[in-house]
């Protein structure tokens, strides 16, 4: 990537440059397969999913629904809390750090082949080339004056565009709510406005960003493409040209009269690319590979397989543009795989997946939570003894009602207070804050604080353990 | 790597300095010069709908207005502004719909019903804590308990000069109560005072003389100085009176625990003899709203009503 700039004279004097349009080519081969696979997966996974229906003993029976009124996340057959909102730094640690063990392996892998950028833009292009036809048809298509054809082709091809984002906007909507009756809604116009609001939001990125905007995304957005560079090294897979044999000793050359076999071209010093632009008319960012490694390249593979086309129609090997590492290009022998690097992440990233799977299995049933009153942190009561008071909280995240009896531990003769409420009974994944009152005599406990513990005992019959929450007891000096 | 003749050119501003120094022309994305000129248009919509430009001393007012409603019910609409919206918010909004719904829910509940259910005093404790930190913290303390002893009781003990029970604590507030012991400085020579000071301190075990503590005891119950009139003769206090309890450990007016020695605790004891007691808490009956009186009455009684 060492751009060699180099002064020139002022051609024209922009300050501001228009976006080159560019009209891939379409290609088959073993990596447009792969793209095609993992792209039906991703949107069967994310437009079905909301519709996947799921038994459960409370709570509504969606798959997966972030209930944000609710405050309680979905997740098949688990239930996601406001406290657990650890998880998520957890489970964006684990993404960042399997990023960068991809990236620090393979490169660009996830640009190529999973981001949702790439996977929109492909959809985009396919109803592009469907309407308008193949990349010389879509060129022609641009060029002439705007007649009914075109009107036609270029106006069906937005249409679509809008159809494709607008599922896209919808379907995310769909994860917030229960979708058959929020689609009801939203048709019927009954939904919420953040759901109208949401809706047209995504719907108008989507369209701007995989119809209008596509690689520049890319290159000019996405912090992602500017900071990969770092997590290169000499091992890392890339897309590349083999310029040694490509290039010859005499550079490129097209098919020629005499210049037809590889004997023919290998006496005159020719190297294998025959320069029929395949390469460049498929990648859907506009570079050319064979320029090297560029910030622009989203490693999406399209011209290895553009390339092993043709090599495979002149019956040459394949690799002339292939996954290789610049290891490999300065004459070393393969790739390293096992690097300080790449070991340092995957350990932090198995600590990071052994840590949220243990937090995630180990989800208490139910939350209790208890802080004292500070205000006023004690009070006399009329035979002397001290009373401190406590707010409770108790959250039930099991699918059944909980009755919970209220204890304290640790202070002996002292007094448990909370009213009308030391069993309770909570409904399924109910919330509640309860007030407790702590008595004890003072010439017991003289002086300081005292921690003691409240405890929870779930009704025999559950089965569950007890929990206690640690706090103090307060008495004033004298 | 890339061989340099296949790398574009960098084109330049075109102007030399120095006869060589010549800045390099990287263009801008033209659609970044669009989404310039959007925000562009998008600030002078914002000016023309909502408040922007001060124009001498006063402003431009924007096309946006919000409509609410005044205390008595008058429906009034203004420029768009957010403290506006924010008494919109309060008396349409989303949130102040779901309060509303409550609020009926324990309007039309009995205190038996509000006590037994931990929802309705989940919600009493939320609502009657913002009223009582709203309308009686300023006597009672923010948590009910007052910076001091002396002018304001405290809610949160269990001793309750008027009474804890739900209907007498409803009736405090509603009526207000009217606390009053006649000064005794004139009427009862200083021996007199000290005696009954000492025996009032002997009733909940605070070291005194106990000469003078008898001597006490026999005023206390005479017509002379008639303190067991409101006190009672067991000295337990009266709650239709509002008279103190003086066996137990509790003092509302007096800071007997906060003296340093038993000498002190007896001056104070005096003090209040002497110059008698006069407090007044107002009454909230058309103040507060039903409701809120309703709330206030079970967060008020959550804090140690009972007795």
């Amino acid at each position: 990537m060492n751009q060699v700039l180099r002064m020139s004279e002022p051609a024209e004097n922009t300050l501001y440059a228009p976006r080159k349009a560019i009209y891939p080519r379409s290609v088959k081969g073993r990596f447009r397969r792969l793209k095609w696979g993992v792209l039906g997966l991703a949107y069967g996974v994310y437009f079905l999913l909301p519709w996947l229906r799921w038994q459960r003993e409370s709570g509504p029976d969606q798959a997966v629904l972030f209930d944000l009124v609710g405050r309680k996340f979905y997740i098949f057959d688990l239930v996601v809390y406001p406290q657990d909102i650890f998880w998520l730094a957890g489970l964006l640690m684990i993404f960042a750090y399997l990023l960068f063990f991809v990236t620090g392996i393979a490169g660009r892998v996830f640009c190529g082949y999973f981001c949702f950028q790439t996977l929109w833009t492909d959809v985009f292009l396919f109803i592009e080339r469907l309407v308008q036809g193949e990349r010389p048809a879509r060129i022609r298509l641009h060029k002439q004056p705007w007649n009914g054809e075109k009107l036609l082709k270029v106006g069906l091809t937005h249409l679509l565009w809008l159809l494709v984002a607008f599922a896209t906007g919808l379907t995310f909507v769909l994860y917030w709510g229960d979708a058959p009756e929020l689609v009801v809604a939203f048709f019927t116009g009954k939904a919420p406005f953040a759901a109208y609001a949401t809706t047209a939001f995504l719907t108008a990125t989507t369209y701007v960003m995989a119809g209008i905007a596509r690689e520049q995304v890319c290159t000019y957005m996405c912090p992602y493409a500017r900071f990969q560079s770092v997590m290169f090294d000499k091992d890392t897979l890339i897309v590349s040209y083999d310029r040694r044999r490509g290039e010859g000793e005499q550079g490129r050359a097209k098919l020629g009269r005499d210049l037809k076999t590889r004997e023919q071209r290998q006496a005159a010093g020719v190297g294998d690319c025959i320069d029929c632009g395949y390469c460049v008319q498929v990648c859907p960012t506009g570079i050319d590979i064979r320029n090297g490694l560029q910030i622009q390249c989203i490693s999406c593979a399209l011209c290895i397989d553009a390339c092993d086309t043709i090599m495979d129609s002149l019956g040459w090997e394949r690799g002339l543009v292939g996954y290789t590492s610049q290891r490999v290009e300065e004459g070393g022998d393969r790739a390293r795989l096992l690097r300080p690097k790449v070991l340092g992440y995957a350990a932090v990233l198995l600590v990071a997946v052994g840590l949220l799977a243990w937090s995630v299995g180990n989800q208490a049933p139910f939350d209790l939570t208890v802080s004292q009153v500070r205000q006023p942190l004690f009070t006399r009561l009329s035979d002397g003894r001290i009373e401190n008071a406590y707010e409770v909280k108790v959250n039930n995240k099991t699918g059944h009602d909980l009755g919970l009896t209220f204890s304290i531990e640790g202070l002996p003769d002292a007094e448990l207070d909370m009213g009308r409420f030391r069993h309770i009974v909570l409904r399924p994944e109910q919330r509640l804050r309860l007030n407790a009152r702590v008595k004890a005599h003072p010439r017991r406990y003289d002086g300081h604080t005292h921690p003691f513990r409240l405890v929870a005992t779930p009704d025999p019959e559950t089965g569950l353990p007890p929990v206690s929450h640690e706090t103090v007891f307060y008495v004033p000096k004298g | 790597m890339a061989d340099q003749s296949q790398q574009k050119a960098v084109q330049t501003t075109g102007h030399a300095w120095d006869g060589d120094l010549q800045e390099f022309n990287n263009p801008l994305p033209r659609w970044w010069l669009w989404t310039f000129y959007a925000t562009v248009v998008f600030a002078i919509v914002y000016w023309i709908l909502y408040p922007a430009w001060p124009v001498g001393n006063t402003f431009t007012k924007g096309m946006a207005t919000t409509t609410f409603q005044t205390a008595d019910g008058k429906e009034v609409t203004t420029h768009w502004n957010t403290r506006a919206e924010f008494i919109r918010d309060m008396q349409s909004g989303e949130e102040a719909l779901k309060q509303k719904a409550y609020l009926e829910k324990v309007a039309s509940a009995s205190y038996e019903q509000i006590l037994n259910d931990p929802d309705m005093m989940a919600f009493a404790q939320s609502m009657g804590r913002v009223l009582f930190a709203d309308n009686c913290a300023a006597c009672h303390g923010l948590g009910g308990t007052p910076a001091q002893i002396g002018s304001f009781p405290n809610l949160r003990d269990d001793a309750w000069l008027w009474g804890g029970s739900i209907p007498r604590i409803e009736q405090t507030i509603r009526k207000g109560r009217l606390g009053y012991m006649p000064p005794f400085g004139k009427v009862l020579s200083e021996e007199q005072i000290d005696a009954l000071a000492n025996y009032v301190l002997s009733l909940s075990g605070q070291p005194v003389d106990q000469a003078k503590a008898a001597e006490g005891d026999k005023l206390f119950h005479s017509d002379t100085a008639a303190c067991y009139v409101c006190h009672t003769n067991s000295a337990k206090g009266m709650q239709s009176q509002g008279s103190a309890n003086l066996t137990d450990q509790i003092w509302t007016v007096a800071d007997v625990p906060g003296a340093a020695t038993p000498a002190e605790k007896i001056e104070r004891v005096k003090a209040v003899i002497r110059n008698g007691i006069q407090r007044q808490m107002p009454a909230w009956e058309g103040r507060l709203s039903d409701e809120e009186i309703k709330l206030l009455t079970v967060y008020v009684y959550s804090l140690g009503g009972g007795k």
